[in-house]
């Protein structure tokens, strides 16, 4: 629900890289429980260098959606990510404050 | 998601319009529906109520799981008449999530002292809205009881569509008032939708109680709004 005229929109930021020829990938946040940081919705757009805008997480697992999306980008099936405390790799890409969220990651197909 | 389906919702969110994308977690497959154009049958109902919640989720449909995300713009409040009322509801709306602007021609009212740090215009609202237009996520309020200034933007909401009008004023104000609007034209179905008096009955007395219900009366509006359907059968 951000207005479509701020310039960090990710979205309008996908489109544009599209539109230069790079390869992106959308991360959503698709469900939370808890205290998630971000609200179910919310954008991160990611290229195939690895450069970003916006975010599922507010700064706790966008390192870790970073590096599947390079894969996603490769395969271009879309993929499912859960992080959270309860899970095992929480201890490594946790949640700062203790929510849990699920994360479609798919690619921008032309 | 393709890129033309993301192209088609960033024009849609470009041009103010509302929108819900429909993915399939199965495939990954989209779609997506713009308010006001053809949506499929299955999904009308949960699409409106997507629009109006504006909550992002999942459903599951013939037994298929979808996540359903909601792209509304950013709701604004237009106010003609920067009065007593004015002030106080320029300082709540921003709280509640409302874009909010004021505009009255008359330069006693509308001093920058008055209005501090609130977006204020001291022009006829019928030149504002040449460069600004009313859209259906717009909620106009007219408050200066000057029907010079208040009648031309009041018709003007109405035609576009905005999710609420709002007109301070009596029942006797009011009832003249409507035969103005009808000499302009207008039906009185389309009359009918100006809320006057304004704001909720709450027995508001001050200035900004009267602000709190004229707020509470526009979030009712956006909440249990009337979803446009492209296909006619469905309503």
């Amino acid at each position: 629900m951000q207005a479509s005229t701020d310039i960090l929109d990710p979205l309008a930021i996908a489109e544009a890289w599209v539109g230069e020829g790079r390869r992106v990938a959308i991360a959503t946040v698709i469900e939370t429980w808890g205290s998630a940081p971000r609200p179910v919705g919310s954008h991160l757009v990611i290229d195939g260098a690895g450069n970003f805008e916006g975010s599922v997480s507010g700064g706790c697992v966008e390192g870790a959606v970073i590096s599947e999306a390079a894969d996603i980008l490769d395969t271009g099936k879309p993929r499912i990510l859960e992080f959270g405390v309860a899970d095992e790799t929480a201890w490594r890409v946790g949640l700062s404050c203790g929510g849990r969220i699920r994360v479609l990651v798919e690619r921008i197909d032309g | 998601m393709d890129i033309t389906t993301l192209q088609a919702l960033n024009a849609a969110r470009a041009d103010r319009r509302a929108a819900v994308a429909f993915t399939d977690l199965a495939t990954g497959q989209s779609h997506l529906c713009v308010e006001g154009e053809r949506c499929p049958d299955e999904w009308v109902d949960a699409m409106a109520s997507a629009l109006r919640s504006g909550k992002a989720g999942i459903i599951v449909a013939a037994e298929r799981s979808f996540f359903l995300n909601v792209y509304l713009p950013p709701p604004r409040i237009l106010i003609v008449g920067a009065v007593h009322i004015s002030q106080a509801l320029a300082r709540m709306a921003p709280i509640a999530g409302f874009d909010l602007t004021v505009v009255d021609p008359r330069t006693a009212f509308a001093t920058a002292e008055r209005f501090a740090g609130v977006e204020l215009i001291a022009e006829w609202p019928e030149d504002v809205l040449k460069v600004r237009p009313f859209d259906r996520f717009t909620a106009m309020v007219a408050v200066t009881h000057d029907p010079k200034i208040d009648d031309e933007p009041i018709r003007a909401a109405l035609a576009s569509g905005c999710f609420y009008v709002g007109a301070l004023g009596s029942r006797k104000t009011h009832a003249s008032r409507v035969e103005r609007l009808r000499r302009l034209g207008l039906t009185d179905d389309a009359i009918a939708r100006v809320k006057a008096p304004i704001g909720l009955d709450i027995g508001a007395a001050s200035p900004a109680e009267i602000a709190v219900a004229i707020l509470a009366e526009i979030i009712e509006a956006l909440r249990r709004r009337d979803i446009m359907h492209g296909s006619e059968e469905r309503l």
